[in-house]
């Protein structure tokens, strides 16, 4: 707290410079598992703007359209309009609580495979050791001064990492617009200018968070570790070095020296080379480790070759690990994944699909809003008549113009007719053609005989006048002079 | 105290090197891009406040390089919208009012022009459902006095109603038959027995029967032998359940004695034409507009329009 130093350097300071991290290629079951996730996971994001789903005539026919324009959210067969946004943040609650159940079987599975920060920081990594080489050249050129070389290598290896993170930011915003459209205007330097400053931020944030910041951002700025950290439970699968088998560490020869001495471990620091996030696994569970499982791949491939059994490192739980090290006999993996736990956390997600389901299903695509005009209430007409009028919503959800009806039950003697048409046409019900996938406005003028309640309730109501029909009615009040 | 730092032994990590009553704090350090973040933060605030209005000084605040102002953007934006708003003004400018109704979109531009128009010049007397008040007509009902058809309507506005300068104004005079003596009170009361009967609100009387030979002889040749009115004149129906000034006893009674001579201001020379059409259109639009007279009747109107009728018969 007395020198400058004291503040940038650590450990001794409050601040600390990011300590490198060089992970080693590796191989195994779980680096193929994490190919083939990046591989589905790259895939559905970059084709699925591209995909086509045709609606008729009067809707778009792009299979997953985020329309804010219009505000139209489209999903293959699915047309969501913004009173119907619950269907959002129903999969919203969904995904909350499958994260959850993911959580509490399996641990942070989310975090080691299908994060977009691990799947983008793990294709830049692929990029730097093919460029630059395995973790050892990696160090030795980070050590090198500044050359011809290294110059070449640094220059071509962001080149890469820009195209990748350009293609990641110009991906994303085919899912707000026509994807061919948008792309030959992108091309001509005709689209929006936000569609280029979101694909210049985007650019910008995938090259600096995939590239540079990688598990800084795993460790200081994400906030779902903390959560997962309250989420797991004794159940809950982690990446976990056993200790009681694997120390005292030594080399081969020394166990050989003194056998019995020794534990499995023979410290050949493969699972710390493989890391991406730079930890040492066998310190124990830690916020800093993905649970990638890269280390249970390196480990075991060790194990193999000094003819040990594998899975010094692997997936177990807590408890599995007491009972383990008690010399129990550990359950089978099923039993700790089909708990009442995570069985509840199934079923209230399973409910909540269901429900938004059945509510998909049951919806209507026709519908009526009607609010009576408050200035003023009434109009008293010379014929001794009374009049009132309403602003109408007429919904047409469905993707073709539909011809309605408007009319109204109760109200004896009442009569309708439309603002802009003539008093003379007024009659119980109107036909209205209300245009494919938008919303009607009208101001309806309802007269009715002046001799009646003070405030009579009718209700105003819709009828499609084609064959698929439905129908809707709302509510409204008919109010007279006092009398 | 930096001497006192230590390692802290179950958690491998340093400690700052503070002991309070043997409560220590350990040092986890924050990464140094953090910091580098916090100074980047810091020249951003420099920055913003060079390029955009910030530091107050005596008079006003500092202006900022790039020249911006809330009050600069919002006069952009007006003009924007006045430069929007034009070719559709000028068309309904260029278009003849009665037919105005037929051009459904150029219609719909103008009535929503006049609602924000008639909010500005209108409201202070017609009030803002244009539901009027007692001497201040309502516009929402089907009882004109000189017409509700778009043209009609069109020409109120533009005219007025008894501005006395203005020699095409709105003009009619009903005699103050009370107060100038031509009927004595208890006649005034008979007449207003019989007005009373014919609209509906009481039975009749031998005080009506009365005032019904009064009327024909004194009211009848404006206001119609059986109370219909005539728009030429600009004498208001009599038959109906509505009343301008009142229909109770009281207020007849007044009405007849002193006569009513309400002035509307004509908007003609005030407003540009756009505004008063769409005044016009919007006043048509409240759900008591008329069609517009029929062709024949036009003709004969051609002949002699309201303008040249109505100081003709109040000559």
């Amino acid at each position: 707290m007395n020198a400058a130093s004291d503040i940038t350097n650590s450990p001794l300071g409050q601040y600390q410079k990011r300590k490198g991290v060089y992970p080693k290629a590796v191989d195994g079951p779980f680096r193929r598992l994490k190919w083939a996730i990046m591989v589905v996971t790259l895939a559905i994001y970059y084709i699925t703007p591209w995909l086509r789903w045709d609606r008729g005539p009067y809707a778009p026919d792009q299979a997953v359209l985020v329309d804010l324009a219009n505000r139209r959210f489209f999903m293959f067969g699915i047309e969501i309009w913004p009173h119907e946004f619950y269907y959002v943040a129903g999969l919203l609650i969904m995904a909350g609580i499958g994260l959850f159940l993911v959580t509490s079987a399996v641990g942070r599975a989310w975090c080691g495979y299908a994060c977009p920060q691990t799947v983008w920081t793990d294709l830049y990594q692929h990029v730097e050791r093919w460029i630059d080489g395995d973790r050892n050249a990696q160090i030795r050129l980070d050590a090198a001064p500044w050359g011809l070389g290294k110059a070449a290598k640094r220059l071509s290896k962001w080149a890469i990492w820009l195209l990748i993170a350009f293609a990641t930011g110009g991906a994303w915003i085919f899912y707000f617009a026509d994807a061919p459209t948008l792309a030959r205007d992108l091309v001509t330097l005709e689209a929006a200018p936000v569609a280029y400053a979101t694909i210049a931020v985007l650019t910008a944030t995938t090259f600096i968070l995939g590239g540079f910041m990688r598990e800084q951002v795993c460790i200081y700025m994400c906030p779902w570790p903390r959560i997962q950290t309250a989420m797991l439970d004794e159940q809950s699968l982690t990446v976990t070095y056993k200790d009681w088998r694997g120390e005292k560490r030594g080399s081969l020869k020394a166990a050989q020296a003194h056998p019995g001495d020794y534990g499995d471990c023979v410290d050949c620091n493969q699972c710390v080379a493989v890391c991406p996030t730079g930890i040492d696994i066998r310190e124990g569970p830690q916020i800093g480790c993905i649970t990638c499982a890269l280390c249970i791949d390196a480990c075991d491939t060790v194990m193999a070759q000094v003819g040990r059994p594998r899975g010094l490192i692997d997936y177990v739980t807590l408890s599995d690990a007491e009972t383990e090290k008690a010399g129990g006999v550990v359950p089978p993996a099923w039993r700790t994944i089909l708990r009442a736990r995570t069985l509840i956390y199934f079923g209230i997600w399973a409910g909540i699909g269901l429900g938004l389901l059945f509510a998909l299903g049951n919806r209507t695509r026709i519908d009526i809003s009607a609010s009576q005009e408050r200035n003023p209430v009434y109009v008293q007409l010379s014929n001794g008549d009374v009049r009132n009028s309403y602003t109408v919503r007429l919904r047409n959800m469905e993707t073709r113009p539909r011809r309605m009806e408007v009319g109204m039950t109760g109200l004896a003697g009442g009569r309708l007719w439309q603002r802009g048409g003539s008093a003379d046409t007024a009659a119980r019900t109107i036909s209205v053609a209300v245009p494919a996938d938008s919303v009607a406005k009208l101001t309806l003028f309802v007269v009715a005989p002046g001799s009646g309640e003070e405030r009579e309730d009718f209700a105003l109501t819709v009828r499609a006048l084609d064959r698929e029909g439905g129908g809707d009615a709302h509510e409204v009040i008919f109010d007279r002079p006092e009398t | 105290m930096a001497e006192n730092k230590r390692i802290d032994e179950p958690t491998g990590t340093q400690t700052v090197g503070h002991e309070w009553d043997g409560i220590e704090e350990l040092n986890t350090p924050l990464p140094r891009w953090w910091l580098w973040t916090f100074y980047a933060t810091v020249i951003w605030g420099i920055a913003y406040t060079v390029f955009y209005p910030a530091w107050p000084m005596l008079s006003s605040a500092t202006a900022g390089t790039l020249g911006w102002s809330s009050r600069g953007q919002l006069q952009a934006e007006m003009a924007a919208e006045a430069q929007r708003r034009a070719p559709i003004v000028s068309a309904i400018a260029a278009t003849d009012i009665a037919a105005l109704p037929a051009n459904a979109e150029l219609m719909q531009a103008a009535v929503e022009g006049g609602r924000a128009a008639f909010r500005v010049h209108c409201v202070q007397c017609h009030g803002t459902g244009a539901a009027g008040s007692p001497g201040y007509p309502n516009l929402n009902d089907d009882d004109w006095v000189w017409g509700g058809d778009i043209g009609a309507i069109h020409y109120s506005i533009v005219h007025g109603i008894r501005n006395p300068d203005h020699a095409e104004t709105r003009m009619s005079m009903m005699p103050a038959f009370g107060r100038d003596g031509i009927l004595t009170s208890a006649q005034v009361q008979d007449v207003v027995s019989h007005v009373r009967v014919i609209s509906g609100q009481e039975p009749a009387s031998p005080s009506a029967a009365n005032g019904a030979a009064l009327y024909a002889a004194n009211c009848a040749v404006c206001h119609g032998p059986a109370g219909a009115g005539d728009r030429a004149l600009g004498a208001p129906r009599l038959d109906d359940g509505i009343w301008l000034y009142g229909g109770s006893r009281e207020a007849l009674t007044a009405t007849i004695s002193n006569a009513r001579q309400g002035v509307m201001p004509r908007w003609g020379h005030r407003l540009d034409e756009a505004t008063v059409k769409m005044l016009a259109a919007y006043v048509h639009s409240l759900g008591g507009g008329e069609a517009n007279p029929a062709p024949v009747t036009a003709a004969t109107v051609a002949v002699a329009t309201p303008a040249e009728a109505v100081p003709a018969a109040s000559r």
